[in-house]
């Protein structure tokens, strides 16, 4: 079948999933006076539209910071200000300075949604269907499959359709997306003014500029720092200054200006629980202060160390992939801004390498029921793992080196020759964490916890979503650190 | 390892192709529900509190129960599930109640009763010889035939957002057909007269299978060239096919037969004081005429023909369910369409006496366009059939893509909430796109001529003037109903050209029957 009208059914797909899902309610719906995240957006779009740029990011009597103020990089800003002037053409109430607080309506619901679903067709979908189209070494049907499986991703869709958290998620992780996509085929401008652009959209795509950073310097450095590669450094050098000069511009003219921006976006006082978020803090702070042992800097550079600086050494787009996966996970476990949507940072370069994220949604879980989006959430990642089941017969491809594990185990063998269980461990491991979700998932849902233990679930589902985060990171590290260039040359599975 | 595959690993397309759509409903449940959520929630309270003797007599909602007593206890059945959701449900005084339990367990419901029809489907899916076998899963008759009906538009769009219970329906008749392919005869029967017990407005098929069943199993035996052997009639099977349709309904209308309440049954099941053109505007040959009087006597009162006093108030565009007189050409009553209809059918239930299956296939679609009254779930039963002709030959493919894209554009005019304009719009696209395109490859060759691939781009345009433009125009307060007219119409055309390229095939063609033998 020709791959093209397969693919456009894939999209179909992938877009009738998110609007069914976007049909059910949003964050903080009906509920004063702060209401959520949704109410967020529309505040945004009030005040870039009435207020001049110099006092979007400033506390006065007309923008109150404290009723959600802005706290993203200047590109959300000006996004915000595009959609409120299409607002303005079909509904000046919606935006209207201090009249619109809490505006809720049938149809202001639909024009959000719809925003979102614009921005994701223009910028989110197209990165993935090209990027699966440019894969190297399988055939049409493994990328078709491989754009479903990524374009049916729960986290994404329930948080940017269901949820409604200060969305367009899809437009920043998009961004970083065409990034990888331009980098990984040699079109290192391109790729690096796309992750500028993500970056300028939502900081917290600075997880992922280590490992960008890293492949750059490596290339450059194969190429030679006294001839070629040296030109490759000082182009992209400029592409990134003159990308964040632009989208920086109106809050250059003034010092004053960039601070205040500086001190919205990375708010140092910002406290360390958030939510119960799984991270290594909040797990094991239960059991043993672990922060008294090492400094917690120390911890994060040790757990990034080994894969960025082998992705110096050996640049190549296979441990590319792996170490977006490690960084973001490291900084998500030990960092200390803490915001538990983070993880979709993660699952980003998961979903390029294709191995299941189910302990995600885990995670996820406890965010969706505040908002009744269990059956969006059951259903969505039901779909996402039949989808990956049976594109990639997952449980089969369990030997050691579909499992990209073959080195390892080769080198461990040297040392103990009994160590020939490794892929039988492994799928226990995946059974034995799908099976806890599910029961996690279930006990939450219908049980009410003891009383002497009132947040017992979420700490449990925290403790275990660390436990497979953890898992991860070891795992992606181990690839990374015996990846070799002969490993390379064998033949491409998924 | 091997429990957890269930049916989402080592390749159980079919599961998987189910298991998937079975998803997509459930992510349909918040979507718009017209007024047959009402009325079905008030047949659940009717079953559930009413004695047998009450429920054709009852009244207090205008939506009366109006199907066969199958369905009523069917829907008893449910009404003893419903008590664990949201007992108020089951009251009948409770007019348009639906509280969130109440949206649930009926969307369910019908989400649960679509089991039978994926059974159904994967009977028929038996039938279907993979002649070219060693290619590409996805383009095996079998997968293909499993996609055009378990995601068909029609179902989702019909069952699972304007809320019917179609699917469980369908998979009656698909599985009664699939045992007829399979020469289980006495079981094929069976099944179709349980079908028209759920609902009667299967009665139109009854013809075709009467005579399918009369020339395959009653005459036991063929000549060599094919035709009939007429010394071979068998009384006894007959006698029990006819007992087994008697004994169905014996079950069925026995209790109101012993009440004496079947003349009452029958005024509730074939209300023929309905319209001609029903709120909808169903796209049938009807739909022509009607736009044609339409046309004609706008002409009349502008050129001064007709005297505006004689025309009847009551426009029978206006969406009301009413009965309607013509206004220029001759009016046309129940008794009418219903002898149109049946000529249409007996035409070639007659010259089905020649061998069998092909023939039988294309009847109920021929009847199709020219029956009474349709309501608004218009082609799309024939459809689900027809599919199974589809996917084996060429010609036929061109003719049910057409009728299938067109039968699901007319759909939409159902769902007119602005929210579910995205969903429509994708899913008419998902199907067709996947149809069209996954016949072509089967077959190899393009399956539309110039004029059919123009109509059929024609509906681009169509959905965008109806949907997008004509709301912001002034004509909108003067013609409301226009759009809906332009839909039917142009569906119409369409759904007629394929009615007579099916009519020419069925009779130019050559009994395939006989090449097959051969």
């Amino acid at each position: 079948m020709e791959k093209w009208y397969l693919m456009t059914i894939v999209v179909l797909i992938g877009l009738t999933v998110r609007w069914t899902v976007s049909l059910n309610s949003y964050s903080g719906a009906g509920k004063p006076p702060m209401f959520g995240d949704y109410e967020a957006q529309r505040h945004w779009q009030e005040i870039t539209f009435n207020l001049p740029v110099k006092q979007w990011y400033f506390n006065s009597s007309d923008n109150n910071l404290q009723y959600w103020g802005l706290d993203y990089p200047p590109l959300t800003a000006y996004h915000s200000l595009l959609c409120a002037y299409v607002a303005k053409f079909i509904n000046p109430d919606w935006i209207a300075l201090h009249t619109s607080r809490g505006f809720e309506s049938q149809a202001h619901k639909l024009f959000m949604r719809t925003t979102v679903l614009i921005a994701d067709l223009l910028i989110y979908i197209p990165a993935v269907v090209l990027y699966c189209c440019c894969l190297k070494d399988i055939s049409t049907k493994k990328k078709i499959a491989n754009a479903l499986c990524i374009l049916l991703y729960p986290g994404l869709i329930l948080i940017d359709y269901g949820h409604f958290q200060n969305i367009y998620n899809t437009v920043s992780l998009g961004f970083a997306l065409w990034g990888v996509l331009g980098v990984s085929c040699d079109w290192d401008l391109l790729g690096s003014l796309a992750f500028c652009l993500a970056i300028n959209y939502k900081q917290m795509e600075l997880y992922h500029s280590l490992p960008f950073f890293c492949f750059l310097l490596g290339k450059c450095f194969k190429k030679g720092l006294k001839g070629k590669g040296f030109v490759l450094l000082v182009k992209l050098a400029c592409t990134v200054v003159a990308s964040f000069v632009l989208c920086w511009l109106p809050f250059f003219t003034e010092r004053e200006q960039t601070l205040q921006v500086l001190r919205r976006l990375f708010p140092v006082d910002r406290g360390l629980f958030e939510d119960k978020v799984a991270n290594i803090w909040c797990s094991f702070n239960v059991f043993l202060k672990i922060r008294d042992i090492l400094p917690r800097h120390i911890q994060l550079i040790m757990s990034l160390l080994p894969a960025c600086i082998k992705l110096i050494l050996q640049p190549s787009s296979k441990g590319f992939k792996f170490t977006l996966v490690s960084c973001a996970l490291s900084f998500f476990l030990f960092s200390f801004q803490v915001h538990e949507k983070s993880i979709l940072l993660v699952s980003l370069p998961v979903c390029l390498v294709l191995i299941i994220p189910i302990s995600i949604y885990l995670h996820l879980l406890p965010l969706l029921l505040k908002d009744e989006l269990l059956m969006p959430s059951v259903v969505t990642t039901m779909a996402f793992f039949i989808a990956c089941v049976t594109s990639f017969s997952i449980f089969e491809k369990t030997s050691e080196e579909e499992l990209q594990l073959k080195s390892f185990s080769i080198s461990v063998r040297k040392y103990l020759p009994c160590f020939t269980f490794l892929s039988r461990m492994i799928q226990y491991l995946f059974l034995i964490s799908v099976i806890t979700m599910v029961l996690l998932t279930l006990m939450t849902v219908t049980l009410d916890p003891p009383q002497k233990l009132p947040d017992l679930f979420s700490v449990l589902v925290c403790f275990v979503s660390c436990l497979n985060f953890l898992f991860f990171l070891v795992y992606f590290n181990i690839i990374i650190m015996w990846d070799s260039k002969s490993g390379r040359n064998q033949k491409k599975i998924t | 390892m091997a429990a957890l595959t269930i049916a989402a690993g080592t390749g159980n397309w079919f599961s998987a192709l189910a298991l998937g759509v079975t998803l997509l409903k459930c992510l349909l449940i918040p979507t718009y529900h017209s007024t047959d959520f009402e009325v079905h929630r008030n047949w659940l309270a009717i079953t559930h509190s009413l004695p047998i003797s009450q429920w054709y007599y009852e009244a207090t909602s205008e939506w009366t129960l109006d199907y066969p007593p199958f369905f009523a206890w069917f829907e008893y059945i449910l009404s003893h599930v419903a008590k664990y959701f949201d007992q108020e449900m089951l009251n009948v005084r409770n007019l348009n109640y639906s509280s969130s339990r109440t949206l649930l367990f009926q969307r369910f419901s019908v989400i649960f009763m679509d089991i039978l029809f994926v059974y159904a489907v994967h009977e028929c899916c038996k039938c279907i010889d993979g002649k070219k076998v060693g290619k590409e899963l996805t383009e095996k008759p079998k997968f293909i035939l499993s996609v055009l009906l378990l995601w068909n538009f029609g179902l989702l769009i019909v069952d699972h957002i304007h809320f019917q219970y179609n699917g469980f329906l369908f998979g009656l008749l698909l599985l009664s057909i699939a045992r007829l392919f399979q020469k289980r005869h006495m079981e094929g029967a069976f099944l179709f007269a349980v079908l028209l017990h759920f609902k009667h407005i299967y009665l139109y098929v009854a013809p075709a299978y009467g005579v399918y069943l009369l020339r395959s199993y009653c005459f036991t035996a063929n000549k060599p060239d094919g035709s009939i052997r007429w010394n071979s009639f068998s009384f006894v099977r007959v006698i029990s096919l006819g007992l087994v349709v008697f004994l169905v309904s014996a079950l069925s209308l026995g209790p109101f037969l012993a009440l004496n309440q079947l003349p009452q049954v029958f005024s509730r099941l074939f209300p023929f004081k309905r319209g001609l053109c029903h709120a909808y505007w169903a796209p049938n040959f009807w739909a022509l005429y009607n736009a044609l009087d339409k046309v004609l006597s706008v002409i009349g009162l502008k050129l001064k023909f007709l005297d505006p006093n004689n025309i009847p108030k009551a426009s029978m565009t206006s969406g009301l369910v009413q009965q309607f007189q013509h206004t220029v050409l001759p009016s046309v009553t129940p008794l009418a369409t219903l002898i149109c209809t049946l000529i249409a059918i007996l035409w070639h239930d007659l010259s089905s006496l020649q061998p069998p299956p092909p023939g039988f296939k294309r009847f109920p679609c021929l009847s199709l366009l020219t029956s009474w009254n349709y309501g608004h779930t218009s082609p799309h039963p024939k459809l689900f059939y027809f599919s199974l002709l589809s996917v084996q030959k060429a010609g036929d493919a061109s003719i049910f893509l057409i009728l299938t894209t067109t039968g699901h554009y007319s759909l939409f005019p159902l769902l007119f909430t602005a929210p579910e304009l995205p969903i429509k719009i994708l899913l008419m696209l998902l199907f067709t796109i996947y149809s069209i395109s996954s016949l072509k490859t089967l077959f190899r060759k393009p399956l539309f001529n110039w004029m059919e691939t123009f109509y059929l781009l024609g509906l681009g345009p169509l959905e965008v003037c109806c949907e997008f433009v004509f709301p912001f125009t002034s004509w909108k307060v003067k013609y409301p109903f226009l759009p809906l007219l332009l839909t039917s119409v142009y569906c119409a055309v369409g759904i007629t050209y394929a009615w007579f390229k099916l009519y020419v095939s069925v009779l130019i063609d050559p009994p395939v029957g006989k090449t097959k033998k051969q």
